[in-house]
């Protein structure tokens, strides 16, 4: 029994990978930056929760722009991705376009929220 | 050919002319919203409202005068006396700084209105850019006839009147619009899915916030929606989009506001979002694996995420629910809870349930406030299923969940007024166009397989149409989409009827006789809501209630002005630093207009400070003195209708000071004040009640009048005709008795009699041996 799961979960990674690394390399590169936000994100919950989490809007502000960032990032990868049919006739120009606007707007928020 | 190039001319024609004709009735709607709400100032004077607007008037000022630095750090030290007001974290500023901003603008141009002129205006102002914006989201969900209906229905809904005439300034009047803008947003990011209109969405949802607590409502109907969408397999990457960076940007832009900060993360009304933040990230990265493996593998992946995934989500269920059980109210602010269980506030707080627009609205004014479009919403709910999309889903779900709330409190009938509107909107539209369908397929006779058909309730809509594929089947449906952008140019249409032989979609056309009378009846369904709509907003919501007036029996009309009277009094008759002791009612309107400090105001953050008020108000003189003495009140203020017969006065109010000073101060009972259980102030009434200060105060020298002492709102001759005052005395009583100011008598030099000090033996007994039966006298006098 648990051969096989142990079996099936090498199956199943293996086949993700092959899956994955068939991604154009553009979404790759987002995809780094995705998860590299991310980590940075877990790595200010791990030091507040060594050190405290006073003042709260900082923690608050570090964290959310990490989250932020990520969550426009993938959004960006979703809108040029070649794969995804609803955003065919989206330019991937217009797609960074906007994503450079979302990110300025959210850093300003960052910046006027850090304290 | 000709005729295809003509009739392609004509069509661009007939666009252009329908866009220009959209403009021109938008801007007539936008016109119609601004004057029906200018009642107010025609009939009386361009003056603020109520209560509430008052201290919006006052916060507005300062900001015109001081700044917006000073502005932001505020700390009032003239109300709540002695405890202050931090007005800067605790007010909402979206209204006062629009209005400031608007003030400065025009100041600027040299345009020089002043700051009351440019408060009274903002509400009519923005309820027109709020009609707009409604015409906007319906133009999203159904289309742009049912958009301009909308627009039309909201720019004359008493709901929405009642809350933004002109001199209406409250949160509100901007807020409504916001709300209105911030769905719009979200509706065109969800079908647009660009991330610009995302990051609009954001904005338009931190206007909201800096507008009005009822923001709450957006931040948990936008995750219900999506919530929704998931579970009925409605999930798209536009979903994603619409949403994700609306609560990453929102939370942050919440949280920057003052009044919310950390309460933008800590309190459960924003849990929902943050709950169906993590739903959709699983979602979407579910649907993302699902895309790139193959089904094999993919039913391998599920299995074996399930089995971990489920023991660590209820690990970390089971630590969220601790921790938000450990909250008494679970986290929940006390309005919000009231909101979710209508009995909680009657049990826990009275003072929110004294506040008569927190009571629940009866059957009546449903008809009242929002009129024929309480059975047009219905239709509009089932015209939205046909077809259903994720916008038309939004605004059924939005129609649910306000129809509820709106049960629970009558102040919320004003959310419930946008989405009957856009309901009512589309449910007008589509029948107008199946009407004129009719006729004009009517008018060119029958012809081709049978296409009437009036039971089938299949309404297809254009696009259903272009399903059969012929190129030349896009000419007609060009011609049917102005047909429905503007509805008056149905007649003398070159129609194409063997083409409609080919639709494969049943359309349902009606008898020609049925189909023109419906739609007069439509047209007078219409005249009879305008006609209700201008009566409402011109007779039942545009009173200012600071200014009265009635008919008397000749004919003529008679003011009643006695509120500004009497806060003229006492800004001109007192001095600066003078404390000023009434019912919270009234505490805006005497800070701003009597420019004196008060003790509790309309904010009721304080409910220890509400009940001392009210304790000393049910005490009898010596005791309520004491209270009032250790305030450092000098003056006291009550309004009494009884001559006039004004049923708002503090008499009628009085139980609710009772209870409210019970519930902090227990030597204060409700029964004490009630003979079997009725409340009187006749000669029945009991002895607590015929000595309390309220009473005292109310009636001081009301026999005077007309010999009776006969109380017109309560219609009986009061209990204690002749009594004189022993630690007050009177100062001023407007015109019509309607306010009473009051000014406490300093304690005297001399006390004649024993002092109570038990250390001055001495000193007792050499006074007069005499005063051992007059230490019971009275030392005031």
């Amino acid at each position: 029994m648990a051969r096989s799961t142990s079996k099936d979960a090498q199956a199943l990674f293996n086949s993700l990978r092959s899956a994955y690394s068939a991604t154009p390399t553009s979404l790759k590169i987002i995809d780094l930056y995705v998860g590299f936000a991310v980590f940075t994100a877990l790595i200010q919950v791990v030091y507040m929760a060594i050190v405290g989490s006073f003042p709260f809007n900082s923690f608050l502000s570090g964290v959310l722009s990490c989250v932020g960032t990520a969550v426009l990032a993938v959004c960006l990868r979703i809108q040029v991705n070649k794969e995804n049919k609803e955003f065919k006739d989206l330019p991937p120009e217009r797609a960074f376009a906007d994503f450079v606007l979302c990110n300025l707007v959210l850093h300003l928020v960052i910046m006027n929220f850090l304290g | 050919m000709a005729d295809p190039e003509n009739a392609k001319e004509a069509t661009t024609l007939r666009y252009a002319f329908g866009n220009v004709l959209s403009f021109f009735i938008l801007l007539l709607i936008g016109v119609l919203a601004f004057w029906i709400r200018l009642f107010s100032v025609i009939k009386y004077e361009s003056v603020i409202h109520e209560f509430d607007p008052y201290f919006n008037y006052r916060v507005t000022q300062f900001l015109t005068k001081n700044g917006i630095y000073d502005f932001w750090n505020w700390f009032d030290d003239r109300t709540w006396y002695p405890l202050g007001r931090v007005i800067g974290g605790t007010v909402y500023p979206g209204l006062t700084l629009t209005a400031g901003t608007i003030w400065w603008i025009l100041n600027s141009l040299n345009i020089p209105l002043s700051v009351e002129t440019v408060c009274v205006f903002t509400a009519p102002i923005f309820s027109a850019f709020a009609s707009w914006a409604t015409y906007l989201l319906t133009k999203e969900v159904k289309g742009a006839g049912a958009g301009l209906t909308a627009a039309a229905l909201l720019a004359m809904v008493p709901s929405y009147i009642s809350r933004s005439v002109a001199g209406s300034y409250d949160n509100e009047a901007v807020a409504i619009f916001a709300l209105i803008f911030t769905f719009y947003l979200y509706i065109k990011t969800l079908n647009t899915g660009s991330l610009f209109y995302a990051t609009l969405n954001a904005l338009a949802y931190f206007y909201m916030v800096c507008s009005w607590g009822g923001y709450t409502f957006i931040i948990n109907l936008i995750p219900m929606h999506v919530l929704l969408c998931i579970v009925t397999g409605r999930y798209s990457s536009r979903l994603y989009i619409a949403y994700a960076p609306l609560v990453v940007l929102g939370t942050l832009l919440a949280a920057l506001v003052p009044v919310v900060g950390f309460n933008a993360v800590m309190t459960s009304e924003h849990f929902a979002s943050f709950l169906v933040f993590i739903i959709i990230h699983v979602v979407a990265f579910v649907y993302y694996i699902k895309g790139i493996l193959s089904p094999k593998m993919f039913k391998v992946a599920v299995t074996l995420v399930v089995s971990v995934g489920l023991v660590v989500c209820c690990a970390v269920m089971a630590i969220l629910i601790a921790l938000v059980a450990s909250s008494p109210t679970k986290g929940w602010s006390g309005r919000s809870l009231s909101l979710l269980d209508p009995t909680y506030a009657s049990k826990y707080i009275p003072i929110i349930a004294s506040v008569s627009e927190h009571q629940p609205p009866t059957w009546p004014s449903y008809f009242m406030d929002i009129n024929v479009l309480a059975f047009l919403v219905p239709a509009g709910i089932i015209a939205c299923f046909l077809p259903l999309s994720d916008a038309s889903s939004f605004v059924v779900l939005y129609i649910v969940t306000s129809v509820y709330f709106s049960g629970v409190m009558v102040r919320l009938m004003l959310v419930l007024a946008p989405a009957a509107c856009v309901m009512s909107g589309i449910a007008l539209s589509e029948s107008f166009s199946v009407f004129t369908r009719s006729i004009k397929f009517q008018l060119h006779g029958l012809s081709g397989s049978s296409q009437v058909d009036s039971g089938d309730a299949s309404s297809s809509t254009v696009v259903a149409q272009n399903d059969a594929g012929k190129a030349e089947k896009t000419e007609d449906t060009a011609k049917e989409r102005p047909s429905k952008k503007s509805k008056k140019k149905e007649k003398g249409i070159v129609d194409k009827p063997s083409l409609k032989a080919k639709i494969e979609r049943r359309l349902l056309v009606l008898p020609f006789e049925a189909s023109i009378f419906a739609i007069l009846l439509l047209v007078l369904l219409g005249a009879f809501y305008v006609v209700h709509c201008v009566w409402a907003a011109a007779e039942a919501y545009s009173a200012p209630s600071i200014v009265l007036t009635s008919y008397s029996h000749d004919g003529g009309l008679h003011v009643f002005d006695d509120f500004r009277e009497a806060y003229a009094w006492l800004s001109h008759n007192t001095e600066v630093d003078d404390k000023v002791a009434s019912w919270w009612d009234y505490g805006y309107q005497t800070t701003a207009m009597a420019n004196r400090t008060v003790i509790v105001d309309n904010n009721t953050w304080n409910n220890t400070h509400i009940a001392t008020v009210g304790t000393a108000m049910s005490s009898p003189e010596k005791a309520a003195w004491e209270i009032f003495n250790s305030l450092d009140v000098k003056y006291v203020l009550v309004v009494f209708g009884g001559l006039v017969g004004y049923p708002s006065d503090d008499i009628n109010k009085f139980l609710w000071m009772v209870r409210i000073g019970g519930g902090v101060f227990p030597h204060i009972k409700e029964p004490d004040y009630l003979r079997d259980g009725q409340y009187r102030i006749d000669s029945q009434a009991t002895p607590t009640m015929l000595n309390c200060l309220m009473y005292k105060l109310s009636y001081y020298r009301f026999v005077e009048t007309d010999g009776r002492g006969f109380d017109r709102v309560r219609q009986t001759e009061i209990g204690k005709k002749n009594f004189k005052l022993t630690h007050f005395e009177e100062v001023f009583t407007t015109h019509h008795w309607m306010v009473r100011i009051y000014k406490l008598k300093p304690p005297r030099n001399r006390i004649r009699g024993k002092t109570k000090k038990p250390r001055s033996q001495k000193t007792s007994s050499t006074t007069r041996t005499k005063r051992s039966a007059a230490t019971k006298r009275n030392p005031w006098h």
